[in-house]
């Protein structure tokens, strides 16, 4: 290697689409060993510089040098060669093949023509030791966890020799657990030399596992700085060009009367067996009842019974006194449901179709969107403008395919249409997940606008920070049902963590006040 | 980006074309042909003169209903293989109510006979919309199989109920044909008649329906993403019931207009109407776009066509025709491969440490 250490130098990276410069001169430098953070608000141009670096795109303009030698990175396989791994943040897997299969597919090794899956499964298994990555290589893609299909996209990478690894939001769709787990695995990845590039929009996980950061803002490089000297403060006011709050200001909540209420449900999952198990809960105009849990413990399958996505075998659902369960969508949504899926991709939004037909999907069939059956191309236009104006969606025009937004601006075109209609319920799942903090601290504030002005929100989400700051009540899902409802006030990080793992509140209190050595305060 | 992809879509169906007719040359070539004489002599027999050009209009006439039909069931994301069966039976049925109400005026007759045979050709397309709605069973396997139980059925009746076990049955009453004598007059007696207005008024019709409907809306919605249109509270049963429906009727049509217009009556067939698979290749060259249909169905009109001069006047066999017509189609076909060709093109510079 010569004089500098760096693996991987991009140099005044430009990329236009169109006339738009999603990446505008940028400098990056990943020493060797380290791990380098990338951080940047939504569609400040992340994705796309990781792209270019990955060869699923070209940039208009720029250098790539590795190890110090130029080159054209012009496929992902070039990529490959040079020893570039990306794993993006929807895992590229076949759900119907193995883990060993999956890491194989496209570089299988073979004895004369016939596939080696002995030596495939050993070399797995020596990689997956090495680097605490566990999986079990004979199971399948559809019965896995999502963490778990992570390790296996980190396990292609590492099979295909990667030495410089991507990760692209790894931690947005993983578990508290899990994401420590991914931490643990990068040491483990920089320990052996390899280097990393992370993307991530938590600033605590840049604290904790980064050792440099390079910051962008709307296409230019703004600064690279060392994690261990720079606060988070720092780092989100850098990001975002102002200072930004983290605490939600919050006034007292003034519950009224029951909006949304929910009688003994049950609903099954996908398989057949039961994911909610007889629960009931109420959320009233007026707060913000957040649901905390641990992926896969029924959170998904209760607002899917709740929005009619889903059946729901037995028990009630009323919305604003009507009974809606095993209602269509449609029926829910009329009767006051604005909803923001888990799922932006798959529910959320069309991505082909363009962003204006996206804003207008929930409203396109009344007036003035349309008339007697006619779409009304310029109302359409126009609305989709006031949303993008209003809620600052980033986007280059409205005419784009909701695919050429930024995972942030989709989510933010999305919230745009379901606040808009000022549904008497909001539900809103993971409606941070993959958002910068300024955009954060935005959603934040409308979910709680929307409660001041005396809406009922019901809140999924699995960052306990944001179950904390934004609800009022917590209720706590374990196994398809409701095993605590807490107060913000009154409970804590440990106490809920303790919930979600199948404590019972009391035993919870009693462990937390026992580490924090407190004396027992009184349960309400 | 948008005008990149705009562009890319008429480049590639040119370029598959390009391809074809290289082929078909290079096939002329091998067998000891002359393939510039060859497509003179299509071109020609094609568009050289008024009687052909009315020809190859005519040939194009229900190749534009069939293809609109397959493209807008494929747009809510079905492959209706069934036009072939669907447009069988909108022929027959229009031409057996034809001649059956011969007391109705000719002009309402013929209305009433192209509703029929739409109707016809809905309902069958709909068997298949029912079956996968409710049932989830393949529209392919459902429609393929719709296809063999339209040519039987319709074989037995034009047999034993249309006619007394004769081949074909009687003509349809002169007042409710589709062929007009202006139209005749006005291209040397060529068999063009009025479906071709008929069909451009579909066309646009479709557009318009797709583009500036909300039920088009919904098509194409349910058609990119199930399950985001069902989130949006779009029935997706509806809509394959609803877009099946509506391919059928057009396929229907698409055979009405042999009853009506070409041959002005049915005869039994040897197998399933070529204008059903025809339909598919000119929906998919056109990308389903109605506007690309009508070019398509253009083209493939005058491939027909202008394949019959080819052993005329070039002394190309007829074989040797049906081989290039196929090879054009084959590329055709091979759209989807050319479209990753022409979306690498820009990728294809040299790569590597320089
Ligand atoms: N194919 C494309 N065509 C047009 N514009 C695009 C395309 N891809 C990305 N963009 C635009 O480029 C900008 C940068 O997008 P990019 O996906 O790189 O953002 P990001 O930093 O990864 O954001 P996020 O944190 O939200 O994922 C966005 O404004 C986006 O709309
Ligand atoms: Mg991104």
């Amino acid at each position: 290697m010569s004089e500098t250490n760096f693996v991987i130098e991009m140099k005044g990276i430009t990329k236009e689409f169109g006339t738009f410069k999603a990446n505008d001169n940028i400098n990056l430098q990943l020493k060797k060993g380290e791990i380098h953070a990338l951080l940047g608000e939504n569609g400040a141009g992340k994705s796309t510089l990781m792209n270019i670096l990955s060869g699923l795109l070209e940039p208009t303009s720029g250098k790539i040098l590795i190890d110090g030698k130029e080159v054209t990175i012009n496929s992902p396989g070039m990529a490959n060669k040079l020893g570039i791994g990306m794993v993006h943040q929807h895992f590229m897997l076949v759900k119907k093949f193995t883990v060993t299969e999956n890491i194989i597919l496209g570089s299988e090794p073979n004895k004369a023509g016939v596939l080696d899956q002995k030596t495939a499964q050993q070399s797995i298994k020596e990689l997956s030791e090495k680097y605490g990555l566990l999986v079990n290589p004979a199971s399948k893609i559809e019965s896995i966890s999502v963490g778990m299909e992570q390790r296996v996209e980190i396990l292609k990478t590492l099979y295909r020799g990667a030495e410089i690894l991507i990760f692209d939001e790894p931690t947005a769709v993983l578990t508290p657990q899990e994401i420590n787990e991914l931490m643990q695995i990068m040491k483990a990845l920089t320990n052996e030399g390899k280097s990393i590039i992370l993307i991530t929009h938590k600033l605590d996980e840049i604290k904790e596992v980064a050792d440099r950061c390079t910051v962008i803002r709307r296409g230019k490089s703004i600064d690279t700085v060392n994690v261990s000297t720079t606060s988070q403060q720092e780092l989100a006011d850098m990001m975002v060009g102002r200072s930004v709050s983290f605490k939600t200001e919050k006034k007292e909540a003034y519950p009224k009367e029951v909006v949304l209420s929910v009688e003994n449900i049950v609903v099954k999952e996908g398989r057949g067996l039961e994911a909610v198990k007889s629960l009931s809960l109420e959320v009233r105009a007026g707060e913000i009842l957040g649901i905390a849990g641990i992926d896969g413990n029924g959170q998904s399958e209760l607002i899917q019974a709740i929005t009619g996505l889903t059946k729901t075998e037995s028990g009630k659902i009323k919305l604003n006194g009507k009974e809606i369960q095993n209602n269509t969508p449609r029926n829910i949504t009329e009767n006051g449901l604005g909803h923001i899926p888990e799922d932006r991709h798959k529910y959320g939004l069309i991505l082909p179709m363009s962003l204006e037909e996206n804003i207008a999907i929930q409203t396109y069939y009344k007036k003035p969107l349309s008339n007697k059956g006619f779409l009304n191309p310029k109302e359409i236009k126009e609305y989709a403008k006031k949303l993008i104006e209003e809620f600052d969606v980033r986007t280059q025009s409205e005419t784009v395919p909701a695919s050429a937004l930024s995972g942030g601006n989709q989510q933010k075109a999305i919230i745009a249409r379901e606040i808009d209609r000022n549904p008497s319920l909001l539900i809103a799942a993971q409606p941070t997940r993959g958002l910068d903090v300024g955009a954060i601290e935005y959603i934040h504030k409308r979910l709680i606008e929307q409660r001041d002005n005396g809406k009922a929100v019901l809140l999924m989400s699995f960052e306990l920070d944001e179950i904390l700051n934004v609800s009022d009540r917590i209720a706590v899902m374990y196994e398809g049902n409701i095993v605590a409802i807490v107060e913000p006030k009154e409970t804590t990080q440990q106490e809920l963590g303790l919930l979600m793992a199948g404590s019972s509140l009391e035993k919870a209190r009693a462990a937390v006040e026992k580490e924090l050595g407190k004396e027992p305060t009184h349960v309400e | 980006m948008n005008n990149k992809s705009k562009l890319d879509n008429i480049l590639v169906p040119v370029f598959s074309v390009i391809l074809g007719l290289l082929l078909g040359a290079l096939i002329m070539l091998v067998f000891g042909y002359n393939p510039v004489a060859g497509y003179q002599a299509m071109v020609q027999g094609a568009f050289g003169s008024s009687f052909y050009i009315g020809e190859t209009l005519r040939q194009a006439t229900p190749l534009i209903f069939t293809a609109l039909g397959f493209s807008v069931a494929y747009t809510a994301g079905f492959f209706n293989i069934g036009v072939a069966g669907q447009a069988l039976l909108g022929w027959l049925f229009s031409v057996w109510f034809a001649l059956s109400f011969p007391e109705i005026p000719g002009i309402i007759l013929l209305f009433i006979s192209l509703i029929v045979g739409a109707l016809a050709g809905a309902l069958w397309a709909g068997i298949a919309g029912f079956l996968r709605a409710y049932f989830n069973t393949s529209e392919v396997i459902v429609t393929i199989m719709l296809n063999y139980t339209a040519l039987y059925t319709a074989n037995y009746l034009i047999r034993n109920v249309l006619s007394e076990s004769s081949d074909t049955t009687a003509r349809i009453p002169e007042g409710a044909s589709l062929r007009w004598a202006w139209l005749s007059d006005l291209t040397s007696n060529s068999t063009l008649h009025g479906g071709i207005f008929l069909a451009l008024i579909m066309a646009v019709v479709v557009w318009i329906f797709m583009k500036k409907t909300t039920a088009g809306f919904e098509i194409r919605a349910v058609g990119l993403n199930p399950f985001a249109s069902k989130y949006a509270g779009m029935s997706t049963k509806r809509n394959i019931i609803i877009s099946m429906l509506i391919s059928g009727s057009l396929a229907g049509l698409g055979g009405a207009m042999e009853g009506m217009g070409t041959f002005q009556n049915i005869f039994v067939q040897g197998g399933i109407p070529s204008i059903g698979f025809d339909g598919i290749a000119v929906a998919l060259l056109g990308l389903g776009n109605p506007v690309g249909i009508l070019f398509s169905a253009l083209l493939f009109g005058a491939l027909k066509i202008g394949g019959n001069s080819m052993p005329l006047v070039a002394d190309v066999p007829t074989e040797v025709v049906d081989i290039v017509i196929a090879s054009i189609i084959f590329f055709v076909g091979a759209n989807y491969l050319i479209r990753m060709v022409v979306d690498k093109r820009a990728k294809l510079n040299k790569g590597g440490v320089k």
